[in-house]
C-alpha cells in the first residue's frame, strides 16, 4: 500500500497547543511524533529566589485547569521540607478542595471535550443541539465542582485561600453545610453520567500499560500515599526521581518521562482506578460494575466511564468530609524556615504531579522541580498511537485522523502543563 | 431572513489556558452565548474551525516566540474587535520574569537540551505588537467582567470596566482593612478592582493579580510597607508577580533592586 502522513496541525479540545505527526510507509507506521509547541514559560527557573510562601500561588499558574493540583503538590512538598504535618480538619478541607477540582475537571472533559467524539460532533455546542439535556446536566455538574472550589478557595481558577501550612480562612460547619444539597444532586447525576457513557461504542484496544498511581492505606488517593505500579513498584514519593527520568525530544517543548528500566508508563484515571479499585466507596464500585468495568480497566477509550466513576467518588468523599467537619481553631499551622529539601506528589485529575523544592535558611527557593502528569504520559501517547494505527491503516484519512485525535483526547492532556499539544499529521508520504 | 450571528474567535498564546477556561466556566451563560454568536475558532473547545474575518476575537496569552509575534498580526488583521483576556495578554504574565534576566540561563536551568527551545528573550503583551480594543484584566479574569465585555460588543456599545483600586471593593464589601488592622502588606491600594476584593475577604493581603490601577502611587505604598519592616528584596517580589511587566510595577520593582 502507498505511504502517507496523518497530520493534525492543531489538536482540538485539549488544554494547550500541540500537534500530531504520523508517518506511514510500506504499510507500517514508521514514526509517531507528539509535538508540543506550547511556548515554554520557565517556571522552575523563576521560582529560584522566590519565597516558599509564594510557591502555591506561582505554581498554580502552570495550569488554569488544575491549579488546585499545583497548590496541593506545592504545599505538601514545602511542608515536607519544613517538617510540618497538616492533619485533622485542615487536611480534610484540602481533600474537599481537591474533590471540587476533580469534579470540575472531569465533568469538563467528559461533556465538553470527550463525549462529542463518541457521538460524532466537532464540539459540545453542536452536540447540545441534539442532546441539550445531557449538556445542561454536564454543565451543572461542572458547576457543582467549581462551586466547591470557589467556596473554599475564593475563586474557581487560581484559588487564593491555599497556603503552606493550611488556609488563610476556614469555613464554619454551617457555612459548609450549604453545599450539601447540590452535591446530593451531583451524586445522582454522576451515577447517570456513568450509565450514559457506558453506552458508547468503544474500539477494541487494550494496551499492556504499566499503571503508576498513589496508593494510600485507607483512602482513594488524592493528596498522599506511596507510589505503586502494576509491575510491582512500591516506593515512597522521595524516591520518585530514582525510578523515573525525564528526557527531551527535539520536536517538543515538553519533557518526556519514562521509567528508568521499563520505559513508558501511564498515569491518570485508568491507573488510579486499576490500582485502587478496592479503595473506592461501594457506590462507585457498583456504578463501575453496572457500566461493565472490572476492577482493572485497560481500554483508554473507556477512561470516560472511569472519570465518571471518579466524579462519583469525589462527590461521596466531599459529602462525608462535610458531614464530619469540625471547624479548626486556627486556619494554618505555624511555620519556621530552615534549609531543607522537600517532596510532594498528589493526584491531579490527569495523574500524579511531582514537586521537589530546595529552600535556604530564609525560606527562599534554591531549586524547584515540577513533573506534570501530561509530561509523564507523553511517551505512552506515542506508543498508543503507533499500536492503534498499525492494524487500522486501511481506514480513510479523515476517519483515521479523527480516531487519532480521540486517542489523544482519551488522556485529557494538559499541554500548558506539559510544557513547561494538539495538531494530527498522518504522513503516508 | 434571520440576522447573521457575529463570529467569535478565541486565540491562545503563552499562558496557562485559565482565561479561555473562564469562558467555559460560565456554566449558566454558555449555552445562551453559544446561541448568540457563531463560535468560529476556539481550538480548546472545538475541532471545527471557520475562516475569518471574525467580529470579536478574545486573546489569551503573551507573545514569547517569533511564530506568535507573526500570528498576532494575523489575528489583528482578521478581527474587527480584539479583546485581550487576562494578565498574560495584557501585561506579559508571570513569564515576564524572564525580562529581568537572561532567558538562555532560564532555558538551561529547565531543559537538558536548551538548544531545542525556541523562545524570545522577552514576554510581551499583545498591545506591544498590535492595537488592542479592550483589555480585560486579572489572573484569572472575573467571569462577570468577561461576560459584560462580550455582551457590550454584541450590543454594539463600549464596555465599561472599573479603573479604581481594590480598596473601594473592600469598602463596598465592608471588609476590615488588612493593611491597617493586621499589618499585612496588601497591594490593594495600587491594584485595579475587578476581583471583588477576594484576598482581603479571606483575611489575606491582595497580591495584585489584576495589575496596577489607574495612576497608582506605588512609591508611597512601598514606603508604608517599609514601615512594616519589609526589606528591599521583599518589595521587589511584591511588585514582580503576574503584572511584573506593567509599567508602574516594573518601575517600582526596579527601584528596589540593588
Amino acid at each position: 500500500m502507498k505511504s502517507k502522513t496523518i497530520k493534525v496541525p492543531h489538536l482540538a479540545r485539549v488544554e494547550g497547543e500541540g500537534g500530531l505527526h504520523i508517518k506511514i510507509k510500506g504499510g507500517r507506521v514508521e514514526e509517531v511524533k507528539l509535538q508540543i509547541f506550547e511556548p515554554p514559560r520557565f517556571f522552575e527557573a523563576f521560582l529560584r529566589g522566590r519565597h516558599f510562601t509564594e510557591a502555591p500561588d506561582l505554581t498554580s499558574r502552570v495550569c488554569g485547569i488544575c491549579p488546585v493540583a499545583y497548590q496541593m503538590s506545592a504545599v505538601h512538598a514545602l511542608e515536607d521540607a519544613l517538617d510540618v504535618k497538616v492533619t485533622g480538619p485542615l487536611r480534610a478541607l484540602r481533600r474537599l478542595l481537591y474533590c471540587g477540582e476533580w469534579i470540575e475537571s472531569h465533568a469538563l472533559h467528559i461533556l465538553m471535550l470527550h463525549a462529542p467524539d463518541f457521538l460524532g460532533y466537532p464540539d459540545a455546542f453542536r452536540m447540545a443541539r441534539d442532546h441539550p439535556e445531557m449538556v445542561k446536566l454536564g454543565l451543572r455538574l461542572k458547576k457543582a465542582g467549581n462551586t466547591l472550589v470557589a467556596f473554599l478557595g475564593g475563586r474557581e481558577i487560581h484559588p487564593i485561600n491555599v497556603r503552606v501550612g493550611g488556609f488563610y480562612q476556614v469555613p464554619t460547619r454551617s457555612e459548609l453545610a450549604t453545599l450539601t444539597d447540590e452535591l446530593k444532586w451531583a451524586r445522582d447525576t454522576a451515577r447517570e453520567t456513568v450509565r450514559w457513557a457506558s453506552g458508547f461504542d468503544f474500539p477494541d484496544f487494550e494496551p499492556d500499560y504499566e499503571f503508576v498511581a498513589l496508593r494510600h492505606e485507607s483512602e482513594y488517593p488524592l493528596n498522599e500515599g506511596r507510589l505503586v505500579s502494576s509491575q510491582g513498584l512500591d516506593i515512597g514519593i522521595k524516591e520518585y526521581e530514582d525510578h523515573f527520568e525525564e528526557t527531551q525530544a527535539p520536536y517538543s517543548h515538553a519533557l518526556q518521562s519514562a521509567h528508568r528500566g521499563r520505559g513508558p508508563y501511564l498515569v491518570g484515571p485508568l491507573a488510579r482506578f486499576s490500582l485502587n479499585f478496592d479503595r473506592l466507596p461501594p457506590l462507585a464500585q457498583d456504578a463501575a460494575r453496572d457500566a461493565g468495568l472490572g476492577p482493572v480497566c485497560r481500554n483508554p477509550f473507556q477512561s470516560i466511564i472511569v472519570r465518571g466513576v471518579e466524579i462519583l467518588f469525589a462527590v461521596e468523599e466531599a459529602l462525608s468530609i462535610i458531614d464530619a467537619y469540625e471547624m479548626p481553631e486556627d486556619p494554618a499551622v505555624p511555620l519556621e524556615p530552615r534549609p531543607a529539601t522537600g517532596f510532594g506528589c498528589t493526584e491531579a485529575p490527569r495523574g500524579i504531579l511531582f514537586h521537589r523544592y530546595e529552600i535556604d535558611h530564609q525560606g527562599l527557593i534554591v531549586k524547584a522541580k515540577l513533573v506534570p502528569p501530561t509530561a509523564q504520559n507523553q511517551k505512552m501517547m506515542e506508543r498508543d498511537l503507533h499500536d492503534y494505527v498499525t492494524p487500522r491503516l486501511d481506514l480513510p484519512d479523515d476517519k483515521l485522523t479523527w480516531q487519532c485525535e480521540q486517542l489523544i483526547r482519551n488522556y485529557d492532556p494538559c499541554i500548558s502543563c506539559a510544557t513547561h499539544f494538539l495538531r494530527v499529521d498522518i504522513d503516508r508520504g | 431572513m434571520a440576522k447573521k450571528k457575529p463570529k467569535l474567535a478565541v486565540w491562545k498564546f503563552a499562558s496557562c489556558d485559565g482565561c479561555q477556561l473562564t469562558l467555559l466556566d460560565c456554566e449558566d451563560e454558555l449555552v445562551t452565548l453559544a446561541g448568540a454568536v457563531e463560535i468560529a475558532y476556539f481550538v480548546e473547545a472545538s475541532r471545527s474551525h471557520v475562516r475569518g474575518p471574525y467580529d470579536l476575537s478574545l486573546v489569551d496569552g503573551s507573545i514569547t516566540t517569533l511564530h506568535d509575534a507573526d500570528l498576532v498580526q494575523e489575528v489583528r488583521r482578521t478581527s474587527k474587535v480584539l479583546v485581550t483576556l487576562g494578565a498574560c495578554a495584557t501585561a506579559g504574565g508571570i513569564q515576564t520574569l524572564r525580562n529581568f534576566t537572561d532567558v538562555e540561563e532560564y532555558a538551561a536551568a529547565v531543559y537538558p537540551r536548551p538548544e531545542y527551545i525556541e523562545t524570545l528573550k522577552t514576554s510581551t503583551p499583545v498591545s506591544a505588537h498590535v492595537p488592542v480594543d479592550c483589555e480585560v484584566r486579572g489572573c484569572p479574569p472575573n467571569k462577570g467582567q468577561l461576560l459584560s465585555v462580550v455582551g457590550a460588543y454584541l450590543q454594539g456599545r463600549a464596555p465599561v470596566l472599573p479603573q479604581y483600586s481594590v480598596c473601594l471593593e473592600c469598602k463596598l464589601r465592608g471588609n476590615i482593612c488588612v493593611l491597617v488592622a493586621r499589618g499585612l502588606p496588601c497591594m490593594g491600594p495600587v491594584t485595579m478592582a475587578g476581583c471583588g476584593a477576594l484576598c482581603p475577604t479571606y483575611h489575606r493581603a491582595c497580591y495584585a493579580c489584576f495589575g496596577p490601577k489607574e495612576t497608582p502611587n506605588t512609591a508611597s505604598l512601598s514606603g508604608r510597607f517599609k514601615g512594616l519592616k519589609l526589606k528591599e528584596d521583599q518589595l521587589v517580589r511584591l511588585f514582580r508577580t503576574f503584572y511584573a511587566g506593567a509599567e508602574a510595577f516594573r518601575q517600582e520593582s526596579e527601584a528596589h533592586e540593588k
